[in-house]
């Protein structure tokens, strides 16, 4: 039987030392996978490594290049920082969609990112908006963007003793909008069968100019759809824009059948989603104007 | 519709007081099934089987024995020899050697999560670790899920010694089909190779779980005298008296059952799976022992409902008159025979005048958790498929949905299923009602649809016990033996209050031990505010006279000079004529003259009336993705007459929703290996709030004579038409009729491109 | 979790108001905790995976699903269960709405959801039936259909706003009751909530009252 410690400690250094020491050690920003994965027996770690204890770990803070958002910060606290809100609505309600009201009072989009599942809510919506993770481990800070921390499902790129201890968004861009949705049979409580992200940016005229499209469930990683993006770019959303938009995001996708959904609805799903969240995202680019 | 009743006719029934244990209930002091505890308790755990389908060829124990902590270890070896036995209880019937077998499996696993062997030790996490020791050789063996899979010849087979009941000569050869029932009437290929409409179809599910969110737990103490007590929450405590004592050889008198509160149970609760384990650990450890399920325990090894196979050929003359209704289903049973087919036979046109008919029912077994009863067991599958097909008759003729079932619909005096007349029933009543309601004529909007369905449940009463007592001070205690799992309490405080003339807040009521009450059938069939009300009824009665005598005496005159008026004795003739003594002054001189107030009635109550509903569903589909969201639902219900009718309209709006969620979400999802792949709340998706719009129900009181409050039982009947009111509205909106369950977004996106 | 009893921490925080201490193992999670430890049974276990919400309670302010924190985290935070919310005495509102309307039937989600609300018309005194069900919505209940809690949670309200001595609220804040398409925060999930057309079906419930009535009752014996 493994001997289960937990610890809460004060610094990251000290954090990384404990970690390190521990192959088997986990670090608890949130716990909502964490807890519900060692009650299950699919992990049985041999320490908890608590980050809450540690300085700067929970809450937004705005830096020169727009936000950093600590690994522990709940998702509830995205939506009452109103700057965050109005600079990146669409990451706040993919984070705000997670589980129930009490999951989202601990649940973090940290935690969402290295847990690395491909249905995360979040993380579309983070790498649609060009999301960093700045990592802290052994050789001192790394900042990745967020697409490139999971590699496979529970899997992620993280290093011994490496951990997540912020995600950074940049600052808006003018005319930029972004918005996220996903497909679930009921209304709440749902993991999502497709999620689909954007965030792109109009001309004063409303043509497009930037755009990147990410989607989940459809993949064994989070896909950055660099093709449906291109496809916006010069365009002002017009019907054939969004349809061409559509076809390579569905071409992109590669789900499987599993109990949340068949392959070929999450492929489909996925191309409408994109036009959905795209008309959402072009509408906020007049609000933020 | 005759005018309103006035409500001056009664005191209390009718009104909507605070139920005697909710303050308990609201404030966390209510004990349920995982919350009590007894001095020196140890934790339980149960290990169970990771295969669908498995020879046990030995299971290692000695290293779990040694670790530290643990205090007993059980197998199934461990339970005694026992006889075959068929022991019905509430609405199934089953062998009390497979009850024994289910609760800890001896030479073969039939499902994963079937129990394999328990632990008891000092405290859970001992007791989890423990179980991890035990090992289990097993032979895997090929299994089976699917209804017709498991039919066909060379099917893994289950059991050698079950044999298909119900058809004659009995077969020489073992089957996984354990039953098959048949009624048949009248020419019925004539008949619809005559009709002018034939809808017909084939409709599918899988089962459902009854999702009650208290998890089965118990406590049970086993004494070397050979006594034992069982605290655990159950429909019936003396269910779980009879079942345990039989399974383990002991007399029932032995055996002191005390019901705990139970956190829902929708019939899953009829079943005993943890009691009898429990008591065999108890045993060798000389302590009282817990076990408590986890949810993944409840989904993969508890009751569920059975999915079906259901084929319909349902036919109508040119005016929308029923000519013939042929219908095959098939049942899963799951490992253990036990389910009763006769009732989604029984139920499945049993709100109409049909001539002829030939209906089949199947129970057929597989590797899955054995079918418990779920709220009108059997009726809503079935239901789903002629309600459904009776939409389609209604679109082929050109006929308003309500005016089609109108047409058919059974009235007092027309035969039921079994040849009987029905008595004071209320389904045209219903129908009426659903038809003058502003819901169905409502507008609708684009990509909206509105379904509607009718649906019928037998309903029952039988045994029950009651006890009323007047205590010194005129106040009122009621015992009885029926688990309180929505309010019957109050029900039962109402009814006595009604009688005695007393207010509703003198009378309080609890819930016995099996000890303490005689017996009473299970909390299950709709039947407790029916039978175990009559029996507070009688009771109360039987008070009142005893109080009228006391009186007489008191006064010194004759018992028949003394009326019971508004709660109090009053001298109708003689010297003493007009005089009143309270209930309160002759309680405080009762037990002087003549001996305490108090009386018992034990009946099996007749006299039970069958429940019918009409529900109306509005859906919007999202033609894009194949979404269904319900707008606009109201439930029209027969009720006899609510006793307490905030929660007669809880009974109704609760049985609608789980209709809503076996409709559009619920199901068992089962991998290759036989695995369940959803044994959690997270994907065996039960609607949550958000899901849901109001609804509203809608009690139409038709009284049953036989109820000296005209009370019938409401609890199941709302579970029967939701499956097909929703797949109505959802081939009205969407206009694409969907036959296999759950009507889940990507079905219903790939409906709308097939078309 | 399958952890054998070992290096035993103690946690010290505040439970319903009052300074508690007690001993949990490392991985023991906050529901077992006031469960076993503490032998506050209210708070109830339906899932273990915060799928039910009926492990709710009050996390330094914050409602949290106990089975998804761990005991060791709770140190040095305030803790409130349902056992802390009644007064004294005297019940929550939202606890006496729950009776009054009849908002429970087996009464085992029930703390879970009391909690919930309370959390709920503590931060928005005023919401609609929409925001209430989304709020809810962590919270399961398998007897109800939600709908009678929905009500009490409504009703609650608004008696808690009349106790704050709000602006008067008569017929215009039933009204409010009734699903709002305003309400629609642009959720992401595909289902939204503009679907307006429960605009009509909310709280007719009046309607539900008014019984249909056929025959009387014959009077009979009552069965020995």
């Amino acid at each position: 039987m493994p001997q289960l410690a937990y610890h809460a400690p004060g610094t990251i250094d000290e954090a990384v030392r404990l970690l390190l020491a521990s192959p088997e050690a986990r670090p608890l920003a949130g716990g909502t996978d964490l807890i519900v994965q060692m009650r299950s027996g699919r992990i049985a770690p041999s320490a908890i490594i608590d980050l809450k204890k540690i300085a700067g770990m929970t809450g937004v803070r705005r830096i020169a290049e727009g936000f950093a958002i600590g690994a522990a910060t709940p998702c509830t606290a995205l939506k009452e920082d109103a700057a965050l809100l109005a600079a990146w609505p669409g990451v706040v309600e993919a984070a705000n969609l997670i589980g129930s009201v009490q999951v989202r009072n601990r649940a973090t989009i940290a935690g969402n990112l290295c847990n690395a599942s491909p249905a995360a809510d979040s993380v579309p919506a983070l790498v649609a908006a060009g999301a960093t993770c700045v990592i802290a481990g052994p050789d001192g800070e790394r900042e990745v963007p967020v697409g490139q921390l999971p590699v496979a499902p529970g899997r992620s790129t993280l290093g011994p003793g490496e951990f997540v201890v912020e995600i950074r968004l940049p600052p808006r861009p003018r005319r930029g909008g972004d918005a996220y949705l996903r497909s679930i049979p009921r209304t709440e409580m749902d993991i999502a069968v497709v999620g689909a992200g954007t965030a792109l940016v109009l001309d004063a005229d409303g043509s497009c100019t930037a755009a990147r499209i990410a989607v989940g469930a459809v993949a064994p990683t989070v896909l950055l759809v660099e093709a449906a993006g291109a496809a916006l770019v010069g365009t002002r959303l017009d019907e054939d824009a969004l349809a061409t938009m559509a076809e390579a995001v569905r071409a992109a996708c590669r789900p499987i059948d599993d109990k949340r959904g068949p392959a070929a609805y999450r492929t489909a799903m996925a191309g409408v989603l994109a036009r959905r969240v795209v008309k959402i995202a072009a509408q906020r680019t007049e609000i933020t104007r | 519709m005759n005018a309103p009743q006035p409500q001056h006719a009664f005191r209390v029934v009718g009104t909507r007081p605070v139920r005697p244990d909710g303050v308990d209930k609201v404030t966390g002091k209510a004990i349920y099934g995982p919350d009590f505890v007894a001095p020196g308790m140890l934790y339980g755990a149960i290990l169970r089987s990771p295969h669908a389908h498995a020879r046990i060829r030995s299971i290692g124990t000695s290293k779990a024995s040694a670790l530290p902590g643990v205090k007993a270890v059980a197998t199934g070896r461990d339970f005694p020899t026992i006889e075959s036995l068929v022991m019905t209880v509430g609405e199934s019937a089953s062998d009390i050697v497979h009850v024994a077998r289910n609760c800890l499996a001896l030479d073969k696993v039939l499902y994963e999560g079937h129990a394999v062997a328990a632990v008891a030790a000092t405290s859970q996490a001992a007791a989890d670790a423990a179980i991890q020791a035990i090992t289990v050789d097993y032979d895997v063996l090929p299994h089976v899920l699917g209804l017709e899979e498991a039919m066909r010849e060379g099917a893994p087979l289950l059991h050698d010694d079950v044999f298909t009941k119900g058809v004659s000569p009995k077969p020489d050869k073992p089957s996984n089909a354990s039953m098959k029932v048949v009624i048949e009437r009248g020419d019925i290929d004539a008949a619809l190779a005559g009709a002018a409409a034939v809808a017909s179809g084939r409709y599918t599910m899988e089962p459902v779980h009854q999702g009650y969110i208290e998890p089965h737990g118990c406590v049970a103490s086993w004494n070397a005298d050979g006594q034992a007590q069982i605290w655990c929450s159950s429909q019936g405590a003396f269910a779980v008296r009879s079942q345990v004592a039989s399974m383990l050889g002991i007399a029932q008198a032995d055996l002191r059952v005390t019901p705990l509160e139970i956190g829902g149970g929708f019939g899953g609760k009829t079943a005993v799976y943890l009691e009898p384990v429990a008591m065999l650990l108890s045993r060798k450890a000389g302590r009282p022992v817990r076990l408590v399920m986890s949810r993944g325990d409840v989904f993969r090894a508890t009751g569920p409902a059975p999915g079906a196979v259901i084929d319909v050929r349902l036919g109508a003359d040119a005016d929308g008159k029923l000519v013939g209704a042929d219908i095959e289903f098939k049942y899963h049973g799951g490992a253990y025979p036990g389910l009763n087919a006769h009732s989604g036979v029984i139920c499945s046109i049993g709100h109409y005048n049909v001539p002829n008919a030939r209906l089949i029912g199947w129970e057929v077994l597989g590797n899955r958790p054995a079918s418990k009863a779920y709220r009108a067991p059997g009726a809503p599958q079935v239901n789903f498929a002629v309600e459904s097909a009776m939409d389609e008759i209604a679109l082929q003729l050109g006929i308003d949905p309500i005016e089609l079932r109108l047409r058919n619909a059974v009235r007092p005096g027309d035969p039921q299923p079994t040849g009987v007349p029905f008595g004071a029933i209320g389904y045209v009543e219903c129908l009426e009602a659903a038809k003058a309601h502003r819901h169905w004529s409502a507008p609708l909007g684009p990509n909206q649809g509105r379904g509607l369905a009718g649906g019928f449940w037998g309903n029952y009463g039988g045994p029950s016990t009651a006890q009323v007592s007047i205590t010194e001070d005129g106040s009122v205690t009621v015992t009885t033996g029926s688990p309180d799992i929505g309010g019957s309490r109050a029900s039962m405080a109402m009814m006595a209050a009604e009688t005695l003339q007393v207010p509703y807040e003198q009378v309080r009521v609890t819930i016995a031990d099996t000890a303490a009450i005689g017996f009473s059938m299970v909390t299950g069939g709709s039947r407790v505010t029916f039978a175990t009300g009559k029996a507070v009824i009688a009771a109360a009665s039987q008070v009142v006279d005893t109080l009228k005598a006391r009186a007489a005496r008191i006064w010194g005159v004759e018992p028949g000079e003394v009326a019971w008026t508004d709660g109090e004795a009053v001298c109708s003739s003689g010297a003493k004529a007009g005089e009143r003594m309270t209930l309160r002054q002759v309680a405080a001189r009762a037990a002087h003259a003549g001996g305490p107030i108090s009386a018992e009635a034990a009946l099996n109550a007749a006299g039970w009336l069958p429940g019918f509903a009409v529900h109306i569903c509005d859906v919007e589909a999202d033609a894009e993705t194949g979404h269904v969201r319900v707008l606009r639902y109201t439930a029209v219900q027969d009720v006899g007459r609510a006793i307490h009718p905030d929660y007669v309209e809880g009974q109704i709006q609760g049985g609608a929703v789980q209709g809503i969620g076996w409709a559009l979400n619920e199901t068992y999802v089962y991998n290759a290996d036989g695995r369940l792949d959803n044994p959690g709340f997270l994907d065996y998706r039960m609607p949550v709030a958000s899901d849901l719009p109001m609804i509203e129900a809608v009690m139409v009181e038709v009284p049953n004579p036989d109820h000296p409050y005209g009370v019938k039982g409401v609890g199941e009947v709302p579970i029967v038409p939701p499956l097909a009111a929703v797949a109505n509205a959802v081939a009205r909106a969407a206009g694409v009729r969907l036959r296999d369950l759950p009507l889940s977004p990507d079905r219903v996106y790939a409906a709308l491109n097939a078309r | 979790m399958n952890y054998p009893a070992m290096n035993k921490l103690v946690i010290s925080a505040t439970v319903n108001g009052d300074a508690e201490s007690f001993l949990c193992d490392p991985g023991t999670t906050l529901l077992d905790a006031l469960r076993t430890e503490l032998g506050l049974t209210g708070t109830k276990e339906g899932c273990g995976s915060g799928d039910c919400g009926a492990c709710t309670v009050m996390l330094d302010g914050a409602m949290v699903c106990s089975c998804l924190v761990l005991a060791a985290e709770a140190e040095g935070m305030a803790i409130h269960t349902i056992e802390g919310v009644a007064e004294g005495g005297a019940l929550h509102p939202v606890q006496a709405k729950f009776l009054e309307l009849g908002a429970l039937q087996c009464g085992f989600c029930t703390p879970g959801f009391i909690v919930a609300a309370k959390a709920l018309l503590e931060r928005h005194p005023d919401p609609s039936e929409t925001e209430i069900r989304y709020w809810l919505a962590g919270n399961l209940c398998r007897c109800t259909g939600y709908d009678k809690i929905i009500r009490a949670v409504i009703e609650a309200g608004a008696e808690l706003r009349q106790e704050r001595k709000a602006p008067e609220l008569g017929t215009q804040d039933r009204q409010r009751l009734v699903s709002d398409p305003s309400d629609s925060t642009d959720r992401g999930a595909l289902a939204t909530i503009e679907d307006a057309a429960l605009s009509d079906a909310a709280f007719e419930g009046e309607a539900a009252a008014a019984k249909v009535v056929g025959n009387e009752p014959h009077p009979t014996e009552i069965e020995p």
